[in-house]
């Protein structure tokens, strides 16, 4: 086990590394001078020389990414080209909505894939099956933020139930949270709900057939028994990682979903900063959420190797 | 005996061409295939023919007829323009296509050229492709894609250059994949002990015997380019106004959500219906190309 941490956390160093390198790279490749083209129409000389001093666009381009690299690992993304603010502290003020529409939608997302999942696998060839397999093509074709519209349509501005756009924290008021929180969750999580229910029920489907529901079985242990303990048991473990990976891809997938809720998240502070051409508070975005999405995945994997000992044996 | 006889001999006794007769016959036996075939075409006709098919131009504006609801005089309305939405909903598969078909090719050439040679030399090519592979892994693909068109600027082109980008990891994966278990095999030791080069070993020996997941694949990214396409114009990002497209019809209908349902539910559909059809081709396809699945009908 300790070798295998001890791997899995030099691979994450490496890829820790070329992630910086693309979201360096990212700045470099701006088309003529970032800063410049940030400030548009509202230039003045002594801003533009120094955020140009404050950026670090001005020296050379290895001793750019150290010092980018250098910064970084101690918390420091730059400054905003609009607002002048720390990156790190714009970031830090977002992260909380994208993380608990996150953490809402995996929610969802659980709701809607484990009893659709085990059902389906169960029912395998019937009527039942085809039904939630349809369900789940159509989740995963579905545009999320059509959905959005389409829920805000008929919730909001047909029935009047539940307020079309907003956030309220949840720190300040759990019900009006819940309630603003509802039609966005629904929307990415019935993306990743969809795909969920595929793998748990491909998953079911393995471990109903394996060798151990068949030995349990012929022990002559009553089904309800092989069911919970051998089946459902062993088939939900694979499922840690799926979810793991789900709850990685919502924090970065629910850009235009958070622009369809008016969502004040990481994704729409990077959709405001894309069209104000503030490039350091979108690096700054992308690079924490791809930091965010490694450190899932790592202990998704550490949880899978302890669940399953076979993987850090292996 | 040459390289190809080789092959071909090969082919005889796994019986490839046969095999690939029988996956095509499986799969147009299969009514949803001919619904997907149905509806992509109808996508290809309207990309193709959509000047001819629109009953008025994209940008024909008339504010007397704005808000019109789907009746014999405007199939699917009009918006708050007076703009008709079923032509511009015809008019937008052209750019959608545009930006799905180049930008899933750029990452299938790509990443299915870097897949092979990764898994075909192995040693540091192999190293060094799946660590790059690893690190794009890392961003989520939506994301990926607005950071690269924010920095190279908003549009079509670069649209498909950063869903190409996004893209192209899978590929490369899925091919390495499949390319490991195929460089160990029989016929490729025979190809490289007659002294066939290895360009020609990769491109006509291990390509043709690693198809069926990238082909599979394939279908499945044409459905997320266009969602991501989509995604984009939704944004402002994509396909710039006045050209029509999907997403951006999307965007624009969000603001006139009390006066007009048909401004948002017909553009949507479109999307919906042509990114179902690709995923449902893509797991028809999988269905008759998995080797669990050839294996069993070979038994």
């Amino acid at each position: 086990m300790t070798l295998f941490l001890l791997k899995r956390l030099g691979h994450m160093a490496i890829v820790l590394i070329g992630v910086t390198l693309v979201v360096f790279a990212l700045i470099q490749l701006v088309p003529g001078d970032p800063v410049r083209l940030a400030m548009g129409t509202r230039f003045d000389p002594d801003v533009y020389a120094a955020l140009r001093a404050a950026s670090g666009l001005d020296r050379p381009l290895v001793e750019q990414y150290f010092s980018y690299l250098g910064n970084a690992l101690t918390g420091n993304l730059g400054v905003s080209f609009r607002s002048g603010d720390p990156v790190t502290l714009l970031l830090l003020a977002r992260l909380p909505a994208t993380l608990s529409l996150a953490i809402a939608s995996l929610v969802v997302a659980g709701l809607i894939s484990f009893p659709l999942g085990i059902h389906s696998a169960l029912n395998r060839g019937k009527f039942s099956d085809v039904v939630v397999r349809v369900i789940s093509q159509f989740g995963v074709s579905v545009p999320d933020f059509w959905m959005g519209i389409i829920l805000i349509l008929v919730f909001s501005t047909t029935l009047g139930w539940l307020p079309p756009s907003g956030y309220v924290a949840i720190t300040e008021n759990p019900w009006e949270w819940f309630r603003r929180v509802l039609l966005p969750a629904i929307t990415v999580g019935t993306a990743s709900g969809a795909i969920m229910t595929r793998y748990i029920r491909s998953s079911v489907l393995e471990s109903l057939g394996s060798d151990h529901a068949r030995t349990a079985r012929s022990k002559g242990l009553p089904e309800r028994i092989v069911m919970s303990r051998h089946i459902l048991r062993n088939a939900l473990v694979p499922v840690i990682t799926v979810g793991g990976v789900q709850l990685a891809g919502l924090l970065g997938g629910v850009v235009v979903v958070e622009v369809v809720f008016a969502w004040p998240g990481l994704g729409r502070l990077v959709y405001d900063s894309v069209a104000a051409r503030d490039y350091p508070v979108i690096q700054g975005a992308v690079l924490l959420i791809a930091v965010l999405f490694l450190f899932i995945n790592l202990i998704v994997d550490i949880v899978y190797a302890k669940v399953d000992p076979r993987i850090a044996l292996s | 005996m040459s390289a190809a006889q080789v092959t071909a001999d090969t082919a005889a006794v796994t019986g490839s061409a046969p095999l690939w007769r029988r996956s095509l016959k499986a799969l147009l036996a299969s009514p949803v295939v001919w619904f997907c075939l149905v509806v992509l075409g109808t996508v290809l006709l309207c990309a193709v023919f959509g000047e001819q098919i629109a009953p008025q131009s994209a940008n024909e504006t008339d504010v007397s007829r704005a808000f019109t609801p789907p009746g014999p005089d405007a199939w699917m309305g009009t918006d708050d323009l007076g703009r008709d939405v079923f032509s511009r909903v015809v008019l937008s598969a052209a750019p959608t296509l545009q930006v799905s078909v180049t930008s899933v090719g750029i990452a299938l050439v790509v990443g299915v050229t870097l897949g092979l040679l990764a898994g075909y030399y192995r040693g540091w090519v192999d190293v060094v492709v799946m660590r790059v592979v690893d690190v794009m892994f890392a961003f989520p693909v939506m994301l990926l894609a607005i950071a690269i068109v924010a920095v190279l600027g908003a549009g079509l082109t670069t649209a498909i250059i950063a869903i190409g980008v996004v893209y192209t990891p899978i590929f490369a994966r899925v091919t390495r994949a499949s390319v490991l278990s195929v460089r160990e095999e029989p016929f490729i030791k025979a190809a490289k002990s007659l002294g066939a080069r290895d360009s020609r070993i990769i491109f006509t020996h291990v390509l043709p015997n690693v198809s069926a997941p990238i082909i599979v694949q394939t279908s499945l990214s044409f459905a997320f380019a266009i969602l991501s396409e989509a995604a984009l114009s939704f944004l402002g990002l994509g396909v710039q106004p006045p050209d029509p497209s999907w997403g951006r019809m999307l965007f624009d209908a969000k603001s006139f959500l009390n006066q007009g349902w048909w401004l948002s539910v017909f553009p949507g559909a479109a999307i919906f219906i042509t990114v179902l059809a690709f995923n449902l081709i893509g797991d028809a396809l999988r269905d008759v190309l998995d080797p669990k699945t050839m294996t069993k009908e070979r038994a």
